[in-house]
């Protein structure tokens, strides 16, 4: 990181996290802050120089809300999920969980975060142990954090899980490869339950499933939620999926937040253009809208993440980038309440863009 | 115009251990010069291994019956080598991951024209210029320079672009797409959508592409045809059949996506899963798991695929009427 990179990223640090703006008076109570990244910094060294995969993210989740993080690969999406279950170690930064600091915990440690922070990741098929019954897996977790007393105690829990997700109690019986892909995902969800944790971090959970089975999977992570007030980090490429899941969205773009805000002011009046871009990228289901439409088509691809471009990251791939963008590197800063774009020209590129 | 393909009662049938699979249990279509045919459903729904039995690429353990006329020629009855002359002369081919049609160790120079030298004989130095020219076309920028690179110095997007080109080596009258984007983000999905939409315009090719992302098939397609449990349950003009869906899983696959437009209530959703070709139920394909659940006929016979408006044909005993009909 350069001294100017650095200072820029002081001052971002120096912004309070999104939503927490102690002037704003808060119509609701903004609840307590049951994760936090802050200023989180995730470099892998490989032999074609350091991977900044995550450069620089600070972000809140408050118990009982869906907070969504979407971004293409590369983004750097779900590394900072990994990093809050500590499955990747921060360069730089602090990793906070129910209040605290898990950055530097030992790896006996961990096991107690474990309990704390699930995940239900995008490949129910490859986390799931091939030879153990569903019952066995979802009984792991009960046995490793010692939450049941007994065979007997233990198997209505699992039993009592099965239901929770809707499958029924006699597939505990079963081996993952006799199920289809939505009740593995089931099962993943059962599994991430078992330790009632603060946090469940879902990375691309219904990516690999069919249409049909995405939306059920969708419906019940919502139905759980709402029965056993569920904090949910809800990690995907899907904009439409992220919008339609989360209370809160944050956009990534090479390892940055470069846009956060409730789903509708993202969807219906994105501020930083790599956002207007993703959107009129998406394709939507009905033809006489896609012949209408005017798409943002962008140049070129997503720079390496060895060799981010200075100042703006997206000015390489921006149709409205300008000299200042090669300058400073933008920090989020208030577009509207509750809504924070990374972008020196926020809003105003937006419309130049769609009315061109 | 005469169909570039066409296909009647194509069926396959693949022997497994547990049985045989009926992976394509009859299926008709067929595409017309400049026009796009999507084939969408969900996995298993036979979509790709109808345009792979179509075009003599269905596995070894494959029994594929009906009848494949490209242009002019029956394709079934044709020797392997027969076959595959036509296919290399009028068929391009784009698969989902880069990779498996990509050499890793020869230049993308040479692959992209390796087809093309065999059938059009063309010289290893009209190759080269054709290679550059073709990889312009799809948009590789500085063409004359990276023709002599290798696969793994390209990104993902650039090597779709490289395996678009390889397919248009040949200068085909139909390019077959299965999930071409489906690997890819977004945002380059969009720009490999629109180098298929701009070269499909300017060289008249016929494409089918294989998709499951009906938002694609919305932006894309001509005609549309909607696959499950081996069989066409929907097909028609993609305005016909997403503006009125007749069939009772057309409508729910539609609407189980999330519509930033609406509200942010509960998905609609369709309960279950697709059936196994190991296993499929013995009337209607969808029947276990539809919200109409007409009768006992629908569990135990066969719908026939009936038109509901032109060009729009639907394989229920309960269509949906379509608006046309309604006015």
């Amino acid at each position: 990181m350069s001294e100017r990179q650095r200072a820029d990223h002081q001052l971002n640090a120096a912004v309070p996290a999104d939503g927490a703006h102690a002037a704003v008076p808060k119509q609701r109570d903004p609840g307590e802050v049951v994760a936090e990244l802050d200023d989180l910094a995730v470099w892998f060294p490989t032999p074609a120089g350091v991977v900044r995969a995550v450069d620089g993210v600070s972000l809140r989740v408050r118990r009982g809300e869906t907070l969504g993080l979407v971004g293409e690969s590369g983004s750097g999406k779900s590394t900072a999920g990994l990093a809050l279950l500590r499955l990747v170690d921060p360069t730089s930064g602090t990793v906070r969980v129910a209040g605290e600091d898990v950055t530097r915990w030992s790896r006996r440690r961990l096991r107690a975060l474990r309990r704390r922070v699930a995940m239900v990741f995008q490949d129910p098929q490859a986390s799931l142990d091939p030879r153990l019954t569903i019952g066995a897996s979802i009984a792991e977790p009960l046995i490793v954090h010692r939450l049941t007393d007994g065979g007997a105690a233990r198997r209505r829990r699992v039993d009592e899980l099965l239901d929770m997700v809707g499958l029924r109690g006699e597939l505990a019986d079963r081996h993952p490869h006799e199920l289809s892909g939505g009740q593995r995902q089931r099962v993943g969800i059962a599994r991430a339950l078992a330790g009632e944790p603060d946090l469940i971090v879902l990375d691309e959970p219904i990516a690999s499933l069919d249409l049909s089975v995405q939306a059920q999977i969708m419906n019940l992570l919502r139905r759980l939620q709402r029965d056993l007030g569920l904090t949910y980090l809800f990690i995907a490429h899907d904009l439409a999926a992220v919008e339609h899941m989360s209370d809160r969205m944050a956009v990534m773009y090479l390892g940055r937040i470069v846009e956060t805000g409730t789903p509708a002011q993202i969807w219906r009046d994105p501020a930083h253009p790599y956002t207007a871009a993703l959107l009129s990228a998406v394709p939507v289901a009905d033809p006489q809208a896609e012949r209408d439409r005017r798409r943002i088509i962008l140049s070129g691809d997503i720079p390496s993440p060895v060799d981010p471009p200075g100042g703006c990251r997206f000015r390489t791939r921006c149709p409205q980038a300008r000299p200042e963008c090669a300058e400073t590197d933008p920090v989020l800063a208030e577009v509207d309440p509750d809504h924070r774009a990374a972008c020196l020209f926020a809003g105003e590129a937006v419309r130049a863009m769609r009315s061109r | 115009m005469k169909p570039v393909l066409a296909v009647e009662d194509l069926t396959v049938t693949i022997g497994t251990r547990r049985g045989p699979a009926h992976a394509v249990a009859g299926v008709d279509w067929a595409v017309r010069p400049g026009e796009t045919l999507a084939l969408v459903g969900e996995s298993g729904s036979g979509k790709s291994m109808s345009v792979l039995a179509a075009t003599g690429l269905a596995p070894r353990t494959a029994r594929v019956t009906g009848r494949v006329h490209l242009h002019d020629t029956e394709l079934t009855g044709l020797t392997e080598e027969r076959r595959r002359r036509l296919r290399g002369r009028h068929i391009g081919f784009v698969f989902q991951d880069p990779m498996t049609s990509l050499n890793p160790v020869l230049t993308v120079g040479r692959q992209v024209t390796e087809a093309a030298e065999e059938h059009l004989a063309l010289t290893r130095r009209a190759a080269r210029s054709r290679a550059v020219e073709l990889l312009d076309l799809v948009g590789i920028p500085s063409a004359g320079q990276r023709v002599d690179a290798y696969p793994h110095q390209f990104s993902g997007g650039m090597r779709q672009r490289v395996v678009i080109a390889m397919a248009l080596a040949c200068e085909p009258d139909l390019l077959i797409a299965d999930e071409p984007t489906t690997a890819l983000d977004v945002t380059t999905q969009a720009q490999i959508v629109e180098l298929v939409a701009d070269l499909q315009q300017r060289l008249g090719t016929a494409v089918v592409w294989i998709t499951h992302d009906l938002g694609v098939v919305a932006g894309i397609a001509d005609t549309v045809a909607v696959m499950y449990g081996g069989r066409i349950l929907e097909q028609g003009p993609v305005d016909a059949v997403f503006g009125a869906p007749s069939h009772p899983y057309t409508g729910a696959l539609l609407a189980a996506r999330p519509d930033p437009a609406a509200g942010g209530g509960d998905l609609v959703t369709i309960a279950g899963a697709p059936p196994s070709p190991l296993d499929l139920p013995a009337g209607c394909a969808f029947w276990p798991r539809c919200p109409v659940r007409g009768d006992a006929r629908c569990e135990h016979e066969l719908p026939p695929l009936v038109p509901v408006s032109a060009g729009h044909q639907v394989r229920t005993f309960y269509p949906k009427p379509s608006d046309g009909e309604r006015r």
